[in-house]
């Protein structure tokens, strides 16, 4: 059958709730609580190690996010081949280029959508850095915790992108 | 080693659950920010109420700690905005680009790049940030019980009701 990128799936509640479990199950056998954004200042650190080593030595923030392989850098390896095993065990792995909402909207050139997505994950990057969390750390982490930082991380995550999805498509109006 | 084969199993599984739950998608997140689809608040509302339940759980037996965050007003709120900024553009954040890699979504990989660039961005205004921003309003590491004074199992069940009452108007109005 030919693969649909929507073959296999279940439902959103169901999938939560099983991350649910194994978030707790995570904090308890390896006392881990899920991030991401880490994961991307150590890589970044690890590059430029490759041209300056020196240099990175002396960054203060290199020095409180050393540069190296780590649990959190593992994990977010491994959402790729999870996500890998889960799209190609159900026929639901699909190369693309575009998005079907930005392809409609934005037309079909995949150097403005590579540009304004390289843009866009660089704001984000430094702003999930100075938030010290994305929606992983703050998000599901922070409010399963109940952290304070969690709740007000997440409602100005989302306040900033619905500010954004209504500038680049206008009104709420459903498709 | 050990924890990095944690780490690798526990993000397979995560990826697993994401690509399940079919939230790894520019449509899906743009999807919430236009507010007509709501699949991915769904996932993580889910995902937090589970968790929320499971860590309280284990903390009050004494089996794990929690890892709050510090509730840095000046840092947390302008990052946030700006991470979600960078989100609405992007339509990934960093944990699920790295999974719509996975399932063959690849304008993620641009938004990745941005991402290790936005990182190193990040690095270089670090100490300039220490002085300024990350020391405006520093309420500490606090739960949200703690600044209410008030048990946690009084705010979780409350959270769970709030959620659960989202969940049936989502279904309502076939978000």
């Amino acid at each position: 059958m030919k693969p649909t990128e929507d073959r296999g799936g279940w439902s959103p509640y169901l999938a939560g709730g099983l991350t649910g479990v194994v978030a707790v199950l995570s904090v308890w056998i390896a006392g881990k609580y899920f991030g991401a954004s880490t994961t991307f200042v150590r890589s970044t650190g690890m590059l430029e190690e490759l041209v300056a080593p020196d240099r990175v030595v002396g960054m203060d923030y290199f020095v409180k996010e050393v540069p190296m392989i780590d649990w959190q850098w593992m994990f977010v390896l491994g959402i790729f081949f999870g996500s890998l095993i889960a799209s190609t065990t159900s026929g639901s792995f699909l190369w693309k280029a575009l998005p079907d909402m930005w392809e409609e909207r934005f037309g079909p050139s995949r150097v403005k959508r590579g540009v304004v997505a390289f843009l866009g994950g660089t704001v984000a990057m430094f702003g999930a850095r100075l938030a010290d969390g994305c929606p992983s750390g703050h998000g599901l982490s922070g409010l399963m915790q109940l952290a304070v930082s969690g709740f007000i991380a997440l409602a100005c995550f989302f306040l900033g992108g619905l500010l954004i999805a209504r500038i680049l498509y206008g009104g709420g109006e459903r498709p | 080693m050990k924890m990095l084969a944690y780490g690798f199993i526990t993000g397979i599984l995560f990826g697993f659950l994401l690509q399940k739950g079919r939230v790894l998608r520019y449509d899906k997140q743009l999807g919430a920010l236009r507010l007509i689809d709501m699949t991915i608040v769904k996932f993580m509302l889910t995902s937090i109420m589970v968790g929320m339940v499971g860590i309280y759980l284990l903390k009050d037996l004494g089996i794990i700690e929690l890892s709050v965050k510090a509730a840095i007003l000046g840092a947390v709120i302008p990052g946030g905005l700006i991470f979600g900024i960078g989100w609405g553009f992007l339509g990934y954040c960093p944990g699920t680009s790295v999974g719509a890699l996975g399932e063959g979504r690849w304008d993620a990989l641009w938004g990745v790049f941005g991402m290790l660039a936005g990182a190193g961005l990040y690095a270089e205004a670090y100490p300039f940030m220490k002085s300024t921003l990350l020391t405006v309003g520093n309420y500490g590491k606090i739960t949200l019980p703690q600044a209410l004074g008030v048990s946690h199992w009084i705010v979780i069940p409350l959270f769970v009701v709030v959620c659960l009452a989202l969940f049936r108007w989502f279904e309502k109005k076939g978000l």
